[in-house]
């Protein structure tokens, strides 16, 4: 196999670690030196080879680790997965759209086999192979969405589309940015986007809805949305708060580099075909300060985004009380030098360490 | 590219189903499996009709779970603008074609507890996809069709083979017709209504529905509104710097389309809001076909759906 799996942790001892090629496929999110919410959306066609847009469902050294965390969450809260009644259909959907991405995309790790509705799927790393009876739940150990979203890095919505609208009616969520599927299901676009600050008025919200109820079958796209978070911790949740939020008060000038860590979601849409639903898989990277600061570009970037960001975005982002700390630690690493368009380290000009 | 992701296809069955209807089947010409789809989607046919390129939205009839072919069938319209006679007296089994991924308008409301179809003539097309994808979940269904005659009502003899206890048909060869507000009435809670048909059918089945309380979540129609022919007008297209002239028998959008000026759209058919066009100046009378624009944005004169809509008078210039 091609991919060196971690073994690492994403809560109490966090182990967790970036390789060399992790960090340089991170997809640092700041293509200019500011930043503010637009209808920042691409089409989903592959990318650089090597990238984290490569694939239709990016696979990396963090595979088995976040599944196994992924496995923790649901054993202490079942409610992270969710699937309403009229989302079943949607659910073989998902199962179907990355088994057939992932054997494509990766064959040297996942295998399917299809006779008719007689399916089998091998997944060397997790150790799986199953055969079922697609369209048949009876046949599988879980529902079609928990069966394969156990099985896949990131969280997936699935959303139920009608009456012009998109209905967050299944989910599984387990590595989200401090926003709950159990308060979220049922909701609507505009209904569970209300907190969100400044965008609605920037007419973001609408704009956005009207691409994606048109996002086509056969035609996916993408965006990336950032925050921050203390410690390499996937599940930020608003049911576990207690238990993160003290978090953000262990920072200190001194640990700041290796505590702090840039979380970036690589937003991704796909028209699902037998049901119409859509999914929105919403694949989380994490990389400390210590890390970034390795590209030159990424250090005076992140800097001057950091420091000119709206007091509205600091406070929903929810780190405003630990901003002056950032900018301490971050200055010192912004030299004031022009950085060049894009989001891409300058590979040519400044070579990464390994 | 505008519109949705293209499929290279031969057609591989022509078989006409009675005087004004036939049946179209198509393969891949690259061999590989057709995208499955939802009941309801349609597709949009590439037609080299002479000098024109004709794209027209058809529903998708076959089984959406077979990925071998796909089926439309296409009603034959003497009075439109070509389309559909290029279809009936031009083409030929083996003819390469073009078709667009299925794009779905009109599907199914899962949360149904029963779906309640209306249809009317060629409206049947929607519903014979979305009756296999029910049959497959044991979905709750009934279908009242209503038909000019019983030669004329398209699938309606294998409907009844298949599910006699479902299928209702009304002809007004024998002057059935659907007593609505009956049928209405004695739904069970949680009923979702389907309506595809002609224009007038939709209006009075959706009000019928609407005075009754029907919620409007629960009520679903399709009408695709063929462009129909007009008189010829001259567009300028500011942001192309071109002048255009429209004929008689092409739409807006085809006319742009035939200047390589590339304009977004989807349905074709006045329903989907892609191909929204903003009107720089007018100087006439807008003809608005869509079912896209809501009655000011018409009155605001600020905005024009190409796939469907015509212009009558001296200028129109166009943010295209
Ligand atoms: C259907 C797909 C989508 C789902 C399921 C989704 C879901 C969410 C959720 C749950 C939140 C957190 C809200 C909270 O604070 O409780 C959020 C935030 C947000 N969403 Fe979406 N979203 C979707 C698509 C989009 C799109 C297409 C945009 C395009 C601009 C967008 C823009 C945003 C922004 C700007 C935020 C605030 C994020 C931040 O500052 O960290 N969303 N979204």
């Amino acid at each position: 196999m091609t991919i060196q799996f971690n073994d690492e942790t994403f809560r109490g001892d966090y182990t967790f670690k970036n390789s060399g090629w992790a960090l340089k496929r991170f997809p640092f999110p700041f293509h200019e030196d500011s930043y503010m919410y637009s209808v920042n959306m691409e089409q989903h066609k592959g990318g650089p080879a090597g990238s984290i847009y490569e694939k239709r469902f990016d696979v990396d050294e963090h595979y088995l680790s976040e599944m196994r965390d992924r496995a923790e969450v649901l054993k202490e809260d079942p409610l992270r997965c969710q699937s309403l009644p009229n989302m079943t259909l949607a659910g073989w959907d998902l199962l179907e759209l990355i088994m057939v991405s992932k054997s494509e995309d990766y064959p040297d790790m996942f295998e399917l086999q299809r006779k008719g509705d007689k399916w089998r799927w091998i997944n060397k790393p997790m150790e799986i192979d199953d055969s079922f009876t697609f369209l048949d739940e009876a046949t599988l150990p879980y529902g079609p969405m928990e069966y394969i979203t156990r099985q896949t890095q990131g969280d997936f919505v699935v959303l139920d589309q009608r009456d012009e609208n998109l209905w967050m009616d299944a989910g599984m969520v387990t590595t989200q940015a401090d926003w709950s599927l159990d308060f979220d299901i049922g909701m609507n676009f505009f209904e569970w986007h209300a907190p969100v600050p400044k965008a609605h008025e920037m007419g973001i919200f609408v704009r956005a809805l009207k691409f994606l109820l048109n996002v086509q079958q056969g035609a996916p796209a993408r965006r990336l949305n950032w925050t921050m978070t203390v410690n390499p911790l996937l599940d930020t949740s608003p049911e576990n708060y207690h238990k993160w939020g003290t978090q953000k008060r262990t920072v200190t000038a001194d640990n700041i580099g290796e505590k702090q860590f840039l979380r970036v979601e690589l937003q991704t849409f796909f028209r699902l075909p037998r049901s119409n639903a859509l999914v929105f898989p919403i694949r989380c990277y994490l990389a400390s300060f210590n890390d970034l600061m390795t590209v030159p570009k990424w250090g005076r970037r992140l800097h001057r985004v950091i420091r000119d960001l709206p007091e509205e975005l600091a406070t929903y982002k929810g780190f405003i009380d630990n901003r002056p700390m950032m900018l301490d630690y971050l200055s010192k690493f912004d030299d004031g030098k022009p950085t060049s368009n894009g989001i891409w380290p300058d590979r040519e000009t400044e070579p990464l360490r390994d | 590219m505008s519109g949705s992701e293209k499929i290279n296809v031969e057609v591989s069955k022509i078989i006409p189903l009675n005087n004004l209807v036939t049946r179209f089947e198509f393969k891949r010409i690259d061999g590989e499996l057709f995208p499955t789809f939802s009941g309801g989607a349609h597709t949009i046919v590439e037609m080299k009709d002479g000098g024109i390129i004709r794209r027209n939205p058809y529903s998708l009839m076959s089984d959406p779970m077979d990925q071998h072919s796909y089926a439309i069938s296409v009603r034959r319209d003497d009075e439109g603008r070509g389309g559909s006679l290029f279809m009936h007296n031009s083409l030929q089994v083996g003819d390469d074609m073009v078709l667009s991924y299925p794009v779905n308008l009109f599907s199914l409301d899962l949360r149904a507890k029963k779906h309640l179809m209306i249809a009317g003539g060629i409206g049947i097309t929607p519903f014979m996809a979305q009756i296999k994808q029910l049959d497959r979940s044991q979905g709750n269904w009934e279908l009242h069709y209503s038909a000019r005659s019983p030669s004329l009502s398209a699938y309606a003899d294998e409907l009844l083979t298949m599910h006699p206890n479902n299928v209702h048909m009304y002809y007004d060869s024998e002057n059935k017709s659907i007593d609505l507000e009956n049928l209405l009435d004695g739904q069970p809670l949680g009923t979702h209504l389907y309506i595809c048909g002609p224009k007038g059918m939709i209006d009075w089945a959706v009000g019928q529905a609407v005075n009754l309380g029907w919620p409007s979540e629960a009520i679903h129609y399709e009408e695709f509104l063929a462009p129909k022919p007009g008189k010829p007008f001259q567009v300028m297209l500011l942001a192309s710097d071109k002048l255009v002239s429209v004929g008689e028998n092409e739409s807006l959008l085809e006319a742009i389309e035939r200047e390589g000026v590339d304009a977004p759209y989807l349905c074709r058919g006045g329903a989907c809001g892609q191909c929204e066009t903003t009107v720089i100046e007018s100087d006439g009378e807008f003809i608005h076909m869509d079912h896209w624009l809501e009655d000011e944005e018409k009155l605001s004169r600020k905005k024009i759906m190409p796939c469907v809509s015509r212009f009558d008078g001296k200028t129109l210039v166009l943010d295209r």
